[in-house]
């Protein structure tokens, strides 16, 4: 099972999980991806994140795809939040579960490495004392 | 021909606009429409990277574009 979703509501972490949970899958594993208060001592208000909506999910259903494929995983739940998020809070919950615990190790950290580099989604970070956007320059 | 250009992040803050619509000659590739943005928004270049998209999906610098295509500036992803 696959369930993609980007959201522009707080995470429901205990609804990613449950929906992963399967009597034929001992391990689950999750990932929750939350903003930090501050980036190199500067000290973050809140950011703000965009995406590419159609193609974000597409690409996120490629992930989940090939964490199924490549690792072994039974099921996927990616949700990705967008807006004005603020430290503390979750930007990216990620939930695997698969009979056993390797593959769903595996297909996790799978799953949140290749979105950082494939899924047009974008954030600015907002400090008392200006905005970037992340990644964005050398 | 034209074509849609979406712009997406700091792409946006670049082109002044999220969508703009231009005229290209037919048969333009991906890699020769970067080129002519390029020399339209300089500050392209300062990007650690970027891609185009066509119709969602990430393009290779030879993949041919059509009319009505719709094309995307993908800078640096930052998700998660």
């Amino acid at each position: 099972m696959v369930d993609v979703k980007i959201l522009d509501t707080p995470l429901d972490t205990d609804l990613c999980l449950r929906q992963a949970y399967d009597q034929q899958c001992g391990g689950v594993v999750s990932f929750v991806g939350t903003v930090r208060n501050e980036t190199q001592g500067r000290k973050v208000r809140r950011l703000e994140f965009e995406c590419y909506l159609p193609m974000a999910q597409k690409e996120m259903r490629k992930i989940a795809d090939e964490a199924i494929a490549k690792c072994g995983a039974a099921h996927v739940v990616m949700h990705h939040r967008i807006g004005t998020i603020y430290p503390g809070e979750a930007a990216v919950v990620i939930v695997v579960s698969s009979p056993h615990r390797t593959a769903a190790f595996e297909a996790c950290q799978y799953a949140i490495d290749q979105l950082k580099i494939t899924v047009p989604i974008w954030k600015k970070e907002f400090f008392e004392d200006g905005e970037h956007w992340v990644s964005a320059h050398p | 021909m034209k074509i849609n250009v979406l712009a997406f992040g700091i792409a946006k803050e670049i082109v002044g606009r999220p969508k703009e619509v231009l005229d290209v000659s037919d048969g333009i590739t991906a890699g020769e429409l970067k080129v002519l943005l390029e020399e339209k928004y300089p500050d392209l270049l300062k990007l650690r990277s970027y891609f185009l998209a066509v119709n969602e999906e990430y393009a290779t610098e030879e993949q041919s574009i059509k009319a009505d295509d719709e094309i995307a500036l993908i800078p640096p992803v930052s998700g998660g």
